[in-house]
Protein backbone atom coordinates (compact mmCIF):
# COMPACT_ATOMS: atom_id res chain seq x y z
CA UNK A 1 0.00 0.00 0.00
CA UNK A 2 1.21 3.65 -0.66
CA UNK A 3 2.85 5.16 2.55
CA UNK A 4 0.19 7.47 4.69
CA UNK A 5 1.68 9.88 7.07
CA UNK A 6 -0.58 11.46 9.50
CA UNK A 7 0.53 14.11 11.78
CA UNK A 8 -1.14 14.05 14.80
CA UNK A 9 -1.64 17.68 16.53
CA UNK A 10 -3.64 19.72 18.46
CA UNK A 11 -2.68 23.26 19.42
CA UNK A 12 -3.19 23.20 22.89
CA UNK A 13 -0.48 20.99 25.26
CA UNK A 14 -1.38 18.13 27.39
CA UNK A 15 -4.40 16.87 25.55
CA UNK A 16 -3.95 13.50 24.39
CA UNK A 17 -1.42 13.75 20.99
CA UNK A 18 1.59 11.27 22.31
CA UNK A 19 -1.22 8.92 24.01
CA UNK A 20 -2.72 8.87 20.28
CA UNK A 21 -0.20 8.71 18.47
CA UNK A 22 1.73 5.88 20.72
CA UNK A 23 -1.64 3.69 20.74
CA UNK A 24 -2.60 4.14 16.86
CA UNK A 25 0.66 3.22 16.02
CA UNK A 26 0.52 0.27 18.31
CA UNK A 27 -2.63 -0.72 17.23
CA UNK A 28 -2.04 -0.55 13.55
CA UNK A 29 1.15 -2.83 13.61
CA UNK A 30 -0.88 -5.26 15.60
CA UNK A 31 -3.17 -5.28 13.15
CA UNK A 32 0.17 -6.21 10.71
CA UNK A 33 1.02 -3.14 9.28
CA UNK A 34 4.51 -1.69 9.30
CA UNK A 35 4.64 1.36 11.09
CA UNK A 36 7.02 4.03 12.52
CA UNK A 37 5.78 6.42 15.15
CA UNK A 38 8.09 10.35 14.89
CA UNK A 39 8.66 12.01 17.74
CA UNK A 40 8.50 15.67 16.69
CA UNK A 41 8.52 17.59 19.96
CA UNK A 42 12.48 18.32 19.83
CA UNK A 43 13.95 19.43 23.27
CA UNK A 44 10.37 17.67 25.24
CA UNK A 45 10.83 14.40 24.33
CA UNK A 46 8.31 12.15 25.34
CA UNK A 47 6.59 9.55 22.89
CA UNK A 48 9.60 7.48 24.04
CA UNK A 49 8.35 7.33 27.36
CA UNK A 50 4.84 6.88 26.47
CA UNK A 51 5.97 3.59 24.11
CA UNK A 52 8.70 2.24 26.33
CA UNK A 53 11.47 2.57 24.55
CA UNK A 54 13.57 5.18 26.13
CA UNK A 55 16.12 2.74 27.33
CA UNK A 56 17.22 1.51 23.95
CA UNK A 57 18.11 4.90 21.93
CA UNK A 58 21.30 5.84 20.22
CA UNK A 59 20.67 8.15 17.40
CA UNK A 60 17.59 10.56 17.19
CA UNK A 61 15.69 12.46 14.12
CA UNK A 62 18.44 15.22 14.06
CA UNK A 63 21.04 12.60 13.60
CA UNK A 64 19.88 11.48 10.60
CA UNK A 65 18.66 14.95 8.94
CA UNK A 66 22.45 16.36 10.01
CA UNK A 67 24.17 12.86 8.83
CA UNK A 68 25.54 12.00 11.63
CA UNK A 69 23.79 8.42 11.06
CA UNK A 70 21.69 6.64 8.66
CA UNK A 71 18.29 6.64 8.79
CA UNK A 72 17.98 2.59 10.10
CA UNK A 73 20.57 3.01 12.49
CA UNK A 74 17.83 5.61 14.21
CA UNK A 75 14.96 3.64 13.93
CA UNK A 76 14.10 1.98 17.23
CA UNK A 77 12.44 -1.40 16.78
CA UNK A 78 9.92 -2.28 19.06
CA UNK A 79 10.46 -5.99 20.43
CA UNK A 80 6.65 -6.82 22.16
CA UNK A 81 5.16 -5.97 18.38
CA UNK A 82 6.64 -6.93 14.89
CA UNK A 83 6.61 -4.11 12.72
CA UNK A 84 6.71 -1.40 14.75
CA UNK A 85 9.81 1.62 15.31
CA UNK A 86 9.94 4.15 16.91
CA UNK A 87 12.24 8.12 15.73
CA UNK A 88 12.64 9.87 18.83
CA UNK A 89 13.42 13.39 18.87
CA UNK A 90 16.44 14.63 20.12
CA UNK A 91 16.51 16.01 23.92
CA UNK A 92 19.29 18.49 24.02
CA UNK A 93 18.19 20.69 20.93
CA UNK A 94 15.72 22.84 20.16
CA UNK A 95 12.44 23.11 17.71
CA UNK A 96 15.03 25.23 15.06
CA UNK A 97 17.72 22.43 14.94
CA UNK A 98 15.38 21.66 11.93
CA UNK A 99 13.67 23.32 9.03
CA UNK A 100 9.97 22.32 7.53
CA UNK A 101 12.03 21.00 4.25
CA UNK A 102 14.55 18.94 6.45
CA UNK A 103 11.03 17.45 7.70
CA UNK A 104 9.28 17.04 4.49
CA UNK A 105 12.25 15.37 2.79
CA UNK A 106 12.87 13.13 6.11
CA UNK A 107 8.85 12.13 6.08
CA UNK A 108 8.82 11.68 1.99
CA UNK A 109 12.49 9.19 2.62
CA UNK A 110 9.71 6.66 4.64
CA UNK A 111 7.26 6.30 1.87
CA UNK A 112 7.63 2.94 0.57
CA UNK A 113 9.31 1.92 3.71
CA UNK A 114 6.17 2.37 6.06
CA UNK A 115 2.61 1.57 5.73
CA UNK A 116 1.78 4.16 8.20
CA UNK A 117 3.92 6.91 9.63
CA UNK A 118 2.75 9.12 12.82
CA UNK A 119 4.38 12.36 13.56
CA UNK A 120 3.78 13.43 16.94
CA UNK A 121 2.94 17.19 16.93
CA UNK A 122 4.22 19.88 19.63
CA UNK A 123 1.99 22.29 21.46
CA UNK A 124 1.90 25.48 20.03
CA UNK A 125 0.99 27.20 16.25
CA UNK A 126 4.89 27.84 15.45
CA UNK A 127 7.98 25.84 14.18
CA UNK A 128 7.66 22.89 15.66
CA UNK A 129 4.21 22.38 14.91
CA UNK A 130 4.70 23.48 11.29
CA UNK A 131 7.61 21.25 10.92
CA UNK A 132 5.57 18.28 11.92
CA UNK A 133 2.66 18.94 9.57
CA UNK A 134 5.17 19.47 6.38
CA UNK A 135 5.75 16.30 5.59
CA UNK A 136 2.09 15.29 6.52
CA UNK A 137 -0.92 14.06 3.97
CA UNK A 138 -3.19 13.96 6.74
CA UNK A 139 -3.94 15.11 9.93
CA UNK A 140 -5.72 13.90 13.16
CA UNK A 141 -6.55 16.70 15.55
CA UNK A 142 -6.51 16.15 19.30
CA UNK A 143 -8.88 17.56 21.19
CA UNK A 144 -10.60 17.41 24.67
CA UNK A 145 -14.06 19.10 25.62
CA UNK A 146 -12.84 22.08 27.31
CA UNK A 147 -13.36 25.65 26.09
CA UNK A 148 -9.29 26.01 25.86
CA UNK A 149 -8.90 23.59 24.08
CA UNK A 150 -11.88 23.11 20.92
CA UNK A 151 -10.84 27.04 20.56
CA UNK A 152 -6.96 26.07 20.01
CA UNK A 153 -7.86 23.11 17.76
CA UNK A 154 -9.60 25.75 15.86
CA UNK A 155 -7.22 27.67 15.00
CA UNK A 156 -4.87 24.44 14.23
CA UNK A 157 -7.20 23.77 11.91
CA UNK A 158 -7.40 26.82 9.76
CA UNK A 159 -3.87 27.03 9.73
CA UNK A 160 -3.62 23.03 8.52
CA UNK A 161 -6.45 24.18 5.92
CA UNK A 162 -3.96 26.80 5.01
CA UNK A 163 -1.38 24.51 4.73
CA UNK A 164 -3.74 22.64 1.98
CA UNK A 165 -4.36 19.82 4.06
CA UNK A 166 -7.71 18.35 2.90
CA UNK A 167 -7.71 15.60 5.18
CA UNK A 168 -8.41 16.64 8.82
CA UNK A 169 -9.73 14.37 11.49
CA UNK A 170 -11.21 14.76 14.51
CA UNK A 171 -10.31 13.02 18.04
CA UNK A 172 -11.97 14.04 21.14
CA UNK A 173 -10.67 12.41 23.88
CA UNK A 174 -10.56 12.56 27.56
CA UNK A 175 -14.66 12.45 27.31
CA UNK A 176 -16.58 11.64 30.99
CA UNK A 177 -20.36 11.50 29.61
CA UNK A 178 -21.42 11.56 33.28
CA UNK A 179 -20.41 15.52 33.18
CA UNK A 180 -22.00 16.16 29.57
CA UNK A 181 -25.00 14.43 30.86
CA UNK A 182 -25.74 16.43 33.76
CA UNK A 183 -24.81 19.64 31.74
CA UNK A 184 -21.93 20.43 33.35
CA UNK A 185 -19.24 19.48 30.59
CA UNK A 186 -19.27 20.20 26.48
CA UNK A 187 -20.52 16.61 24.76
CA UNK A 188 -18.91 15.29 21.68
CA UNK A 189 -21.59 16.78 19.48
CA UNK A 190 -20.65 20.37 20.93
CA UNK A 191 -17.20 20.06 19.86
CA UNK A 192 -18.31 18.62 16.10
CA UNK A 193 -20.93 20.72 15.79
CA UNK A 194 -18.50 23.70 17.06
CA UNK A 195 -15.35 22.34 14.58
CA UNK A 196 -17.49 21.37 11.77
CA UNK A 197 -14.87 19.52 10.56
CA UNK A 198 -15.39 15.34 10.07
CA UNK A 199 -15.11 13.03 13.83
CA UNK A 200 -12.96 9.88 13.65
CA UNK A 201 -13.28 8.67 16.98
CA UNK A 202 -14.42 9.30 20.69
CA UNK A 203 -11.80 8.18 23.48
CA UNK A 204 -13.54 8.46 26.95
CA UNK A 205 -11.36 9.83 30.22
CA UNK A 206 -9.83 6.54 31.78
CA UNK A 207 -7.29 5.69 34.25
CA UNK A 208 -5.67 2.99 32.21
CA UNK A 209 -4.35 5.35 30.18
CA UNK A 210 -1.94 6.76 33.11
CA UNK A 211 -1.19 3.46 34.74
CA UNK A 212 -0.51 2.18 30.99
CA UNK A 213 1.60 5.29 30.84
CA UNK A 214 3.29 5.01 33.63
CA UNK A 215 4.56 0.86 32.71
CA UNK A 216 5.54 2.42 29.15
CA UNK A 217 2.76 -0.27 27.22
CA UNK A 218 0.65 1.23 25.38
CA UNK A 219 -2.96 0.19 26.09
CA UNK A 220 -2.81 -1.37 22.47
CA UNK A 221 -1.10 -4.20 24.01
CA UNK A 222 -2.54 -5.70 26.48
CA UNK A 223 -5.35 -3.71 27.71
CA UNK A 224 -9.11 -3.86 27.15
CA UNK A 225 -10.13 -1.22 28.84
CA UNK A 226 -12.80 1.33 27.37
CA UNK A 227 -9.92 3.39 26.20
CA UNK A 228 -8.13 0.63 24.51
CA UNK A 229 -11.30 -0.22 22.76
CA UNK A 230 -11.66 3.46 21.73
CA UNK A 231 -7.82 3.25 20.25
CA UNK A 232 -9.00 -0.04 18.36
CA UNK A 233 -12.25 1.28 16.90
CA UNK A 234 -10.22 4.81 16.08
CA UNK A 235 -7.27 2.41 14.46
CA UNK A 236 -9.96 0.69 12.65
CA UNK A 237 -11.67 3.62 10.91
CA UNK A 238 -8.01 4.51 9.78
CA UNK A 239 -7.88 1.63 8.09
CA UNK A 240 -11.10 2.18 6.07
CA UNK A 241 -13.10 -0.20 7.94
CA UNK A 242 -17.02 1.27 8.51
CA UNK A 243 -17.09 1.52 12.25
CA UNK A 244 -20.09 3.54 13.11
CA UNK A 245 -19.78 5.85 15.27
CA UNK A 246 -22.43 4.88 17.43
CA UNK A 247 -20.57 6.09 20.68
CA UNK A 248 -21.83 9.18 20.17
CA UNK A 249 -25.07 8.65 21.51
CA UNK A 250 -24.18 6.06 23.72
CA UNK A 251 -21.77 8.25 25.70
CA UNK A 252 -24.62 11.44 25.40
CA UNK A 253 -27.92 10.34 25.00
CA UNK A 254 -29.98 13.49 25.82
CA UNK A 255 -33.12 14.70 27.00
CA UNK A 256 -35.82 14.46 29.20
CA UNK A 257 -36.50 10.90 28.86
CA UNK A 258 -32.86 9.92 29.93
CA UNK A 259 -33.20 11.60 32.85
CA UNK A 260 -35.92 10.68 33.74
CA UNK A 261 -34.65 7.05 33.35
CA UNK A 262 -32.03 7.88 35.69
CA UNK A 263 -34.20 9.42 38.37
CA UNK A 264 -35.87 6.05 38.47
CA UNK A 265 -32.23 4.17 38.42
CA UNK A 266 -32.14 2.71 35.03
CA UNK A 267 -30.28 3.10 31.75
CA UNK A 268 -30.84 3.82 28.55
CA UNK A 269 -31.04 0.83 26.55
CA UNK A 270 -27.68 0.57 24.92
CA UNK A 271 -24.47 -0.55 26.64
CA UNK B 1 -29.03 19.64 38.86
CA UNK B 2 -29.03 17.80 35.45
CA UNK B 3 -32.56 17.13 35.16
CA UNK B 4 -34.23 20.39 36.73
CA UNK B 5 -31.80 22.28 34.61
CA UNK B 6 -33.17 20.96 31.69
CA UNK B 7 -36.25 20.94 32.51
CA UNK B 8 -36.44 24.85 33.25
CA UNK B 9 -34.26 25.36 29.98
CA UNK B 10 -31.54 27.04 32.91
CA UNK B 11 -27.86 27.79 31.95
CA UNK B 12 -25.90 24.63 32.03
CA UNK B 13 -22.00 25.29 31.81
CA UNK B 14 -22.44 22.52 29.29
CA UNK B 15 -24.39 25.57 27.12
CA UNK B 16 -22.66 28.56 28.68
CA UNK B 17 -19.35 27.13 27.70
CA UNK B 18 -20.68 26.09 24.01
CA UNK B 19 -22.12 29.95 23.73
CA UNK B 20 -18.88 31.27 24.43
CA UNK B 21 -17.00 29.26 22.25
CA UNK B 22 -19.57 30.22 19.79
CA UNK B 23 -18.77 33.58 19.79
CA UNK B 24 -14.90 33.41 20.79
CA UNK B 25 -14.73 31.52 17.36
CA UNK B 26 -16.67 33.84 15.27
CA UNK B 27 -13.96 36.62 15.62
CA UNK B 28 -11.06 34.29 15.97
CA UNK B 29 -11.57 32.77 12.50
CA UNK B 30 -12.58 36.48 11.09
CA UNK B 31 -9.76 37.77 12.95
CA UNK B 32 -11.74 41.11 13.03
CA UNK B 33 -11.92 42.75 16.77
CA UNK B 34 -15.02 44.53 17.99
CA UNK B 35 -12.99 47.98 17.42
CA UNK B 36 -12.74 47.38 13.81
CA UNK B 37 -16.29 45.91 13.57
CA UNK B 38 -17.12 49.55 14.17
CA UNK B 39 -15.06 50.91 11.93
CA UNK B 40 -16.61 48.98 9.24
CA UNK B 41 -20.35 50.11 10.48
CA UNK B 42 -19.31 53.61 10.00
CA UNK B 43 -17.73 52.83 6.80
CA UNK B 44 -20.77 51.25 5.93
CA UNK B 45 -23.31 53.97 7.17
CA UNK B 46 -21.40 56.37 5.09
CA UNK B 47 -21.45 54.75 1.87
CA UNK B 48 -25.16 53.48 1.71
CA UNK B 49 -26.06 56.82 2.88
CA UNK B 50 -24.86 58.02 -0.66
CA UNK B 51 -27.97 56.24 -2.03
CA UNK B 52 -30.38 56.06 0.83
CA UNK B 53 -31.51 57.37 4.10
CA UNK B 54 -30.71 54.86 6.54
CA UNK B 55 -32.24 54.60 10.39
CA UNK B 56 -28.53 54.41 11.89
CA UNK B 57 -29.65 53.75 15.22
CA UNK B 58 -31.81 50.27 13.54
CA UNK B 59 -28.51 48.74 12.23
CA UNK B 60 -28.06 45.42 13.14
CA UNK B 61 -24.43 44.03 11.89
CA UNK B 62 -22.81 40.73 12.93
CA UNK B 63 -20.49 38.06 12.08
CA UNK B 64 -22.43 34.90 11.74
CA UNK B 65 -20.97 31.51 11.30
CA UNK B 66 -21.57 29.26 8.38
CA UNK B 67 -19.72 25.54 9.21
CA UNK B 68 -16.19 26.53 9.12
CA UNK B 69 -16.57 29.63 7.36
CA UNK B 70 -17.82 33.45 8.69
CA UNK B 71 -20.18 35.58 7.26
CA UNK B 72 -20.37 39.26 7.51
CA UNK B 73 -24.53 39.64 7.94
CA UNK B 74 -25.82 43.11 8.37
CA UNK B 75 -29.87 44.21 8.50
CA UNK B 76 -30.14 47.80 7.61
CA UNK B 77 -33.43 49.51 7.81
CA UNK B 78 -34.02 52.10 4.92
CA UNK B 79 -36.14 54.79 5.43
CA UNK B 80 -36.03 56.34 1.82
CA UNK B 81 -34.87 55.83 -0.97
CA UNK B 82 -32.93 58.99 -2.95
CA UNK B 83 -33.74 60.09 -5.96
CA UNK B 84 -31.47 61.07 -7.55
CA UNK B 85 -27.67 59.36 -6.47
CA UNK B 86 -25.59 62.10 -6.54
CA UNK B 87 -22.57 62.14 -4.37
CA UNK B 88 -22.37 65.72 -3.78
CA UNK B 89 -26.13 66.37 -2.52
CA UNK B 90 -26.33 63.84 0.57
CA UNK B 91 -25.04 66.89 3.36
N1 LIG C 1 -8.26 9.37 27.70
C1 LIG C 1 -7.46 9.70 28.74
N2 LIG C 1 -7.82 9.35 30.01
C2 LIG C 1 -7.02 9.68 31.06
N3 LIG C 1 -5.85 10.34 30.96
C3 LIG C 1 -5.44 10.71 29.73
C4 LIG C 1 -6.21 10.42 28.56
N4 LIG C 1 -5.54 10.91 27.49
C5 LIG C 1 -4.40 11.48 27.96
N5 LIG C 1 -4.33 11.37 29.30
C6 LIG C 1 -3.25 11.87 30.17
O1 LIG C 1 -3.09 13.25 29.90
C7 LIG C 1 -1.71 13.61 29.99
C8 LIG C 1 -1.30 14.31 28.72
O2 LIG C 1 -1.34 13.42 27.63
P1 LIG C 1 -0.31 13.49 26.43
O3 LIG C 1 -0.66 12.41 25.49
O4 LIG C 1 1.10 13.54 26.93
O5 LIG C 1 -0.70 14.92 25.81
P2 LIG C 1 0.07 15.82 24.75
O6 LIG C 1 1.00 14.93 23.97
O7 LIG C 1 -1.03 16.40 23.90
O8 LIG C 1 0.79 16.88 25.52
C9 LIG C 1 -0.95 12.33 30.24
O9 LIG C 1 -0.63 12.26 31.60
C10 LIG C 1 -1.91 11.24 29.85
O10 LIG C 1 -1.70 10.06 30.58
MG1 LIG D 1 3.14 15.23 23.66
Amino acid sequence: METRIIVVTSGKGGVGKTTVTANLSARLAMEGFKVVAIDADIGLRNLDVVMGLENRIVFNMIDVIEGACKLPQALVRDKRVDNLYLLPAAQTRTKDAVTSDQMKELCDSLRGEFDFVFVDSPAGIESGFRNAAAGADEALVVATPEVSSVRDADRIIGLLESFGKTSINLIVNRVRPEMVRSGKMLGVSDVMEILAIDLIGIVPEDDSVVVSTNKGEPLAMTDVSPAARAFEKIAGRIMGKDIPLRDIDDLEEKGFLVNFRKLFGRRGGRS
Amino acid sequence: MGFLDRFFRRETPRKSAKERLQLVLIHDRADISPGTMELIRKDLIKVISNYMIISEEGIEMDLERDGRSVALVASIPVLEVKRKRSREGDK
